[in-house]
């Protein structure tokens, strides 16, 4: 441990009672909650993956800085932001899909790592912490670079919030409108950058986007606003790192692993259940539509009807 | 029109895709108050016209105006109330129905900020004039297609818009919706000022209360009050195939 002698160790109950545990949930708790904030914007523009591909990076740049010998975060947070922000630059171009630009920095990204890595000696073992987590080894120092990362993240989001929900109703009106849209947008870039950055020895690079996308999967399903799935999607995130690391430390478990089988198995049991609330919704959705018809005049029901038509609309071009 | 600069006009634009010409040499000016449909058969280019006037796409010759400036160059570029096709909507976005619409305030207000008490105020009164009041906790995506229409003219009206543009309001609307909707958009038009442009392949209700009609089919073939198109022959009434079939008889 870094004789940082900042954090006492707190008095908290089994299993949190040791300094290693407490310093893991201190650092996971940043990342369950940061994670889905970001994967909320992520899935609702269909870049669930995107997490993955700059894992893949950051990985890269974990091997960069083992080679060089210098801290692999720093490393790592370079080439993931530079990688972040040329995946952004592509997509906006419209040069290539979204998919077949992840996928080339997917598969760049991890030979690049084990090619690196292979030169940094050691026969790569170094990087394994890196690939699949290592939370009960993260130190004071560790916890305060990830807690950083993690303030940038929701500084910025709070800035940035209502431009990034602008564009994800309609890219097109919050151009017209001025809002800073590229501005937005590589903003998500770099913050899922940083995520994956102060992720990686909590999950592993290849469990990042799992964080980012499972909360917000079941906070989609279980939510009727914005606002709370952001809120939902967060809760999800933090009770698979408090569940995950209980599990973890009761069973001898890999903590990065435990955390995303709880996020996984959360996703399943709402949207197991979602569905169904969802089919009593529409139902319950028709049903209003005639009440407020006969009691207010409004003309939900009849316009109800082409709700199923969109194909009304499309002559134009 | 008058010495005021029109609020949005087009000075001998063009655009092509490729080889093939999509708006070819359009004047066209929009004062204020004004109320405008443009009109035209499928692929007359008014979709790319719609374009270039908001400032999305760059004209290849002549120049867009915006309340008196370059689009690029225009400061506050939210006078432009902007409503898409309502299809632009993804039904699975976790929003509600105020949510969306408060999101229309943001340019206004200064994107940092967070929405204010005014800003409220400002949405009660479009959701109210767009009859929505009742549902505005409800999920976007369980709203029928004609209300999330009135969501998305509601989000461009709480920007308080200099013009208003509409891109096929109509389309697949019934008959009563319609009706709501030209109401809102005349109180706009004579209480505050607004110039309203609507893009659009048939008139529907609205055909009565419009100022001017543009046809358009790669040029502007007419551009008139909508009795003297109505002099030629052309119903523009709400039965109305009248319009669209003469549309498409429109030489090139």
């Amino acid at each position: 441990m870094h004789a940082m002698g900042v954090f006492a160790t707190l008095p908290l109950p089994w299993p949190f009672d040791r300094d290693y545990m407490q310093y893991a949930l201190a650092a996971g708790l940043v990342v369950g909650v940061c994670a889905p904030l970001i994967g909320v914007f992520l899935v609702q523009q269909r870049l669930s993956l995107m997490g993955d591909g700059i894992g893949h990076l950051a990985f890269a740049g974990v091997a960069a800085g083992l080679l060089l010998e210098v801290w692999p975060l720093w490393t790592a947070l370079i080439a993931a932001v530079a990688g972040a922000l040329a995946i952004e630059a592509l997509r906006s171009r419209g040069r290539t899909s979204g998919d077949l630009a992840l996928a080339l920095w997917f598969y760049g990204g991890i030979a690049a790592g084990v090619v690196l890595a292979g030169r940094a000696g050691s026969g790569g073992t170094a990087i394994v912490p890196y690939l699949f987590g290592s939370i009960l080894t993260i130190d004071a120092s560790d916890v305060v670079t990830i807690a950083l990362l993690g303030l940038g993240i929701v500084a910025t989001l709070t800035l940035l919030g209502r431009v990034l929900f602008a564009v994800v109703v309609d890219e097109e009106s919050a151009r017209v409108a001025g809002l800073p849209v590229r501005l937005g947008n590589s903003a998500v870039a770099v913050l899922t950058a940083v995520t994956v950055v102060a992720a990686m020895r909590v999950v592993g690079v290849l469990l990042i986007a799992a964080l980012m996308v499972l909360p917000v999967a079941s906070g989609r399903v279980l939510a009727r606003s914005f606002r709370s799935t952001m809120v939902i999607s967060t809760a999800v995130g933090v009770v698979a790192v408090v569940v995950g690391l209980f599990a973890a430390r009761a069973w001898g478990l890999a903590p990065g692993g435990s955390i995303v089988l709880v996020a996984a198995a959360v996703f399943a049991v709402t949207n197991l259940t979602g569905l169904r609330q969802r089919l009593a919704g529409r139902s319950r959705h028709d049903h209003d539509d005639v009440h407020h018809h006969g009691h207010h005049g409004h003309h939900d029901h009849h316009d109800h009807h082409d709700h199923h038509d969109h194909g009304g609309g499309g002559h134009t071009h | 029109m008058t010495s005021i600069p029109p609020v949005l006009a087009a000075h001998d634009v063009s655009y092509s895709y490729g080889d093939t010409r999509a708006v070819d040499h359009v004047d066209l000016a929009i004062g204020a108050g004004e109320f405008v449909a443009l009109v035209g058969p499928n692929g007359s280019g008014k979709s790319t016209l719609l374009r270039l006037l908001l400032g999305l796409l760059p004209p290849h010759t002549g120049r867009v105006e915006c309340l008196g400036a370059a689009p690029n160059t225009l400061r506050d570029r939210w006078r432009i109330g902007y409503v898409p096709q309502r299809r632009i909507l993804d039904l699975d976005l976790p929003a509600t129905v105020e949510e969306v619409v408060v999101s229309g305030r943001t340019a206004r207000r200064g994107w940092w900020r967070f929405a204010g008490r005014a800003d409220r105020s400002l949405v009660d009164h479009a959701l109210e004039a767009v009859a929505l009041g009742d549902l505005r906790r409800r999920p976007v995506g369980r709203l029928s297609g004609g209300q999330q229409q009135r969501v998305l003219i509601a989000r461009a009206l709480v920007s308080e818009p200099a013009v208003l543009v509409l891109d096929e309001p109509i389309a697949g609307v019934d008959r009563a919706s319609q009706v709501l909707f030209r109401d809102s958009l005349l109180h706009l038009v004579e209480h505050h000022d607004t110039a309203v442009l609507l893009v659009s392949h048939e008139l529907g209700a609205v055909a009565d209360d419009l100022d001017r009609v543009v046809v358009l089919k790669q040029r502007v073939v007419f551009d008139g009050p909508p009795a003297e198109l109505a002099a030629t022959g052309v119903s523009l009434g709400v039965h109305a195939d009248d319009l669209p079939r003469w549309l498409e008889e429109l030489a090139p």
